[in-house]
């Protein structure tokens, strides 16, 4: 997180005034002399120190940043003059997308003539694959441990990435910078070969092309280290500088039947949930598309949602559903921790004995051959009690895809579940429940957590020439698919719930799965979330495609948007007056307690710039979704999830020449001749000045 | 360093910075002008944007004359009242040296704010030259404030000389030298083209003003002849 802090700015402003023309509309803000000495990088993204309980990971750069020779490395065989043959150590490597491997790193890291990385971003991605996750993805912090079920821990029994090679999880001492632009790559590599180049058989001469980059973290060792830190400023300091934060931000939920939010359930009433995950994250700090891995599932959930509030009887449904989608849950399940210890607490309108089953959706966008793949947790299904539960659950779940393009199978009962927020669950209490995804043991996902997950993954493809509103409603082949997994959990979750009528009205739209992903995964700034949005958030749309990281402060711009498509595609709109939808007591047959109102500002008039807003009154909520561990204050906890995320005052990079040190010492050595030898010039003039201005004539007047 | 000249004693101080203080007053006017006259017009037309840069130096160049002018009535006034002041009727500076303080407080204005910007980005681990332009910038940067601290010094004594004995040429000179001085920067990156005619009028300067301060060559040549014949036995005696 930047920390905002007064930089001393060296030579007055007036005095380039002569030289300084200025370009844009703007003031001339960089002196000129700058602007001839460096070039700004200005699309990049880098990595940052994130903390946990035992370790540091991420990057570190010195703190007045890491400058070194640039030197590119397009193939293995360039990285020999990086480390060995070079003879301008340190270098400051340009590695293209495709040789960012975790062998690469390791020889990079061993070595101290490296002061820092560029990775252009590869296009189009890595064909084998490529993803910095772990492996076993939040491996300790599931339900399978040495109690439960120790032959399914650590991944013993089914590897979930096998293509991870753990590279977010390492720890560098050297910045690492993600090159977005491929014109500023360009601009590197064209320095580069001007400057950098061996000349007729000799090295390569001054003045060279170098980089430097800013990346500078406060925070060290690990999250107990910072948080005590952090709590020792607090208290003692008038100015606190806190060095970390740990990451948190808002789960979103909402239910089928209102409920009152302040009050909790009744023991008798029974929950049905269904859960996805709506973050991701990547080596880069805030660079999550988490297409496949995110994105899909939440889109689906969402469809869902929408289609189960369109049945006529939801209403008088025996029992409630409860949409909840978790924010944090790459992180060692942040948001569902957290709710889970709402739960136990009796924080959260919702008790654990509430809950009748639990359904969640993974990745399931990369579907083959349409199959959807069921996972149960093989040791509660050992339970007597518990076992008829989830066979019925799983009997559901395969009538529900009759008459659509889900074939739905059961993996291998002696398997365990992939990593999900329902195992956080499990961990409280064994409840009936399933997994769905596209993968029947390791993802199919190929590119999990990482840069290159975004909506070409998942295999989005328009047709060439439309307009952004055509592009809003086209339906691609992914949206269909998507549509069909959530008819197919929209009609399980109704049979759940106790629905007894016909399911095959309910269907999910996939105009509306298509709008959701265009303005998910390509482009938040559309005609649809600019109606579904409140008045005063215009700053929450973009033109670039979203990033969907928890970062520290909150909320970010996913769980609003999420929160608005909720209450969109499943509120009521009423007709309130703007006071009286923002103060709900003053309105008549308003419901403070059971909904939530909110004024959005709707959608354009034709032919008109200005808008029709109007009231929605939706069943949405917003819990905090900050790990338990820093509300107990225990900062080593290995139950809950202890990451922190390092703060930073100055994040940039820029590139320039060096000059030789030769030159520099010339210019020195000059500098000091010329002033000893006009000291001494000038003593002798003052001492002699009586003979030297002696003429008589007219000397004085 | 010439401020070793004027720091013996507090009466040449003050006129250094008042001078000093007038440069930048009218440094400040005619970037005003400049500025005022980039933002009216087109910023992408190139042709434009380096005439407007022309005329703002040529407008600089002047108006700092202008400034020497008057700070130069100004003195003359206060010269008046210092002797009115004074115990013994004299003045305790005289207008020569005057001449040679005001310079000075002009050119050591002038090269600091030459220098300044260039020193602040002079110590980043970057030297210019990343677009093409020259890596000796710094160090020509450096010769050049040179030569424009001692022409201004040098300026100062004719300038105030000409005022003084109504020799309206001396005046013109000094114009049209500073003109030519700055003219000869839009020679750049071309350095061969700005420095040196910029140091043979900085000794031609230099000359003018060793004779207008009463020096004469007759005088030097005797004074290193002195040395030597102080060095070596005179024959007999």
């Amino acid at each position: 997180r930047k920390v905002s802090g007064g930089a001393a700015g060296l030579g007055p402003v007036v005095g380039g005034s002569l030289n300084c023309v200025s370009f844009s509309s703007g003031v001339c803000w960089a002196n000129s002399v700058e602007r001839k000495i460096y070039i700004p990088l200005n699309r990049t993204a880098p990595c940052v120190r994130l903390l946990n309980a035992t370790h540091q990971v991420g990057c570190q750069s010195s703190m007045n940043g890491d400058t070194g020779v640039i030197h590119v490395v397009e193939k293995d065989q360039d990285l020999n003059w990086v480390l060995a043959d070079g003879p301008h150590p340190p270098y400051m490597v340009l590695l293209e997308g495709e040789l960012f491997t975790r062998e690469l790193m390791l020889r990079l890291k061993g070595t101290s003539r490296v002061s820092g990385l560029a990775v252009a971003i590869s296009k189009p991605s890595p064909p084998r694959g490529f993803s910095p996750g772990l492996q076993c993805p939040n491996d300790g912090f599931g339900v399978y441990d040495s109690d439960y079920g120790p032959q399914y821990a650590h991944c013993n029994w089914t590897v979930w990435n096998p293509l991870g090679n753990g590279l977010s999880y390492e720890d560098f001492h050297f910045p690492i910078f993600l090159l977005e632009d491929a014109n500023e790559t360009q601009v590197i590599k064209q320095c580069y070969q001007d400057h950098n180049l061996p000349r007729n058989g000799s090295g390569p001469e001054y003045p060279l092309c170098a980089m430097q980059l800013f990346a500078h973290m406060h925070a060290v060792t690990n999250t107990v280290t910072c948080m005590r830190r952090n709590s020792i400023q607090s208290t003692f300091s008038l100015s606190p500088e806190v060095v970390c934060d740990p990451l948190s931000d808002s789960n979103v939920w909402s239910t089928l039947k209102p409920i009152n939010a302040s009050r909790k359930m009744d023991p008798a009433d029974e929950v049905v949930i269904v859960a996805t995950r709506i973050d991701s994250h990547s080596f880069f700090w805030n660079v999550a598309p988490g297409a496949e891995s995110a994105v899909s599932s939440f889109v689906a959930h969402l469809a869902a949602a929408e289609a189960l509030h369109k049945v006529p009887d939801a209403l008088t449904l025996p029992r409630n559903i409860m949409f909840t989608f978790f924010q944090g849950e790459t992180f060692d399940y942040i948001g569902s921790s957290r709710m889970v210890y709402d739960m136990e607490r009796n924080k959260f309108p919702v008790r654990l004995e509430n809950i009748h089953s639990f359904l969640e959706l993974s990745q399931v966008a990369l579907r083959n051959s349409s199959a959807l793949w069921v996972h149960t947790d093989p040791v509660s299904g050992r339970n007597e009690s518990v076992r008829p539960q989830v066979r019925a659950l799983v009997e559901t779940l395969l009538n529900s895809s009759l008459g659509v393009n889900v074939t739905l199978q059961e993996v291998s009962q002696s398997q365990p579940l992939p990593p999900s927020s329902f195992q956080r669950f499990l961990r409280a209490r064994p409840i009936p429940g399933a997994v769905l995804a596209d993968h029947r043991a390791a993802f199919q996902n190929r590119y999990y957590q990482s840069v290159y997950d975004t909506a070409e993954n998942i295999l989005m493809r328009y047709p060439e020439g439309l307009s952004p509103e055509e592009t809003l409603d086209y339906v691609t082949d992914t949206a269909q698919s998507l549509a069909e997994v959530a008819t197919v959990v929209a009609r399980a979750l109704y049979q759940l719930a106790g629905g007894t009528g016909n399911t095959s009205a309910i269907q999910a739209d996939p105009r509306t799965v298509s709008r959701m992903l265009y303005g998910f995964l390509i482009k938040t700034n559309n005609s649809w979330f600019q109606s579904i949005i409140k008045q005063d958030l215009k700053g929450l749309l973009g033109d670039e495609p979203p990033q969907h990281y928890i970062a520290v402060s909150y909320p970010v711009n996913t769980t609003q948007l999420v929160q608005f498509v909720l209450a969109n595609l499943t509120g009521t709109v009423v007709n309130f007056t703007k006071e009286e939808c923002l103060n709900p007591e003053r309105a008549p047959g308003a419901d403070k307690e059971m909904y939530d109102y909110t004024w959005v500002q709707g959608s354009r008039e034709p032919n008109s710039t200005s808008r029709v807003p109007f009231c929605v009154q939706s069943t949405v909520h917003l819990t905090k979704a900050l790990s338990p561990a820093f509300e107990l204050k225990e900062w080593g906890s290995t139950e809950y999830s202890t990451w922190t995320e390092s703060r930073w005052k100055d994040i940039r990079a820029r590139i320039f020449l060096v000059a030789s040190k030769e030159l520099e010492i010339i210019t020195l050595v000059v500098g000091i001749a010329i002033l000893v030898l006009s000291l001494l010039a000038t003593y002798f003039i003052n001492a002699k000045a009586h003979v030297l201005f002696s003429s008589p004539g007219d000397v004085a007047y | 360093m010439p401020m070793v000249t004027v720091s013996g004693s507090p009466a040449p101080v003050v006129p250094t910075l008042a001078m000093a203080f007038f440069w930048l007053v009218s440094l400040l006017l005619s970037s005003l002008v400049w500025f005022i006259a980039v933002k009216a017009s087109d910023p992408g037309n190139k042709p434009l944007q380096k005439g407007l840069l022309i005329f703002g130096v040529l407008f600089s160049v002047l108006l700092q004359e202008a400034f020497r002018f008057l700070y130069y009535k100004l003195l003359r006034k206060a010269i008046e009242g210092l002797v009115a002041l004074s115990e013994d009727g004299c003045s305790p500076i005289s207008i020569q040296q005057m001449a040679y303080v005001a310079g000075l407080g002009f050119g050591l204005m002038s090269g600091a704010f030459s220098m300044i910007n260039l020193l602040a980005d002079a110590l980043g681990p970057g030297t210019v030259g990343i677009h093409g332009d020259s890596q000796l910038y710094f160090l020509t940067s450096a010769f050049m404030t040179m030569v424009v601290i001692f022409l201004h010094t040098f300026w100062g004594i004719l300038f105030f000389h000409g005022c003084e004995t109504q020799r309206w040429w001396e005046m013109a000179a000094v114009v049209l030298t500073h003109l030519i001085v700055s003219g000869s920067t839009f020679w750049n990156p071309l350095y061969v083209g700005s420095l040196i005619p910029s140091y043979l009028l900085m000794f031609a300067m230099a000359a003018w003003a060793y004779v207008l301060s009463g020096g004469c060559t007759r005088n030097l040549l005797q004074r290193l002849q002195g040395q030597q014949s102080e060095t070596s036995p005179q024959p007999g005696s």
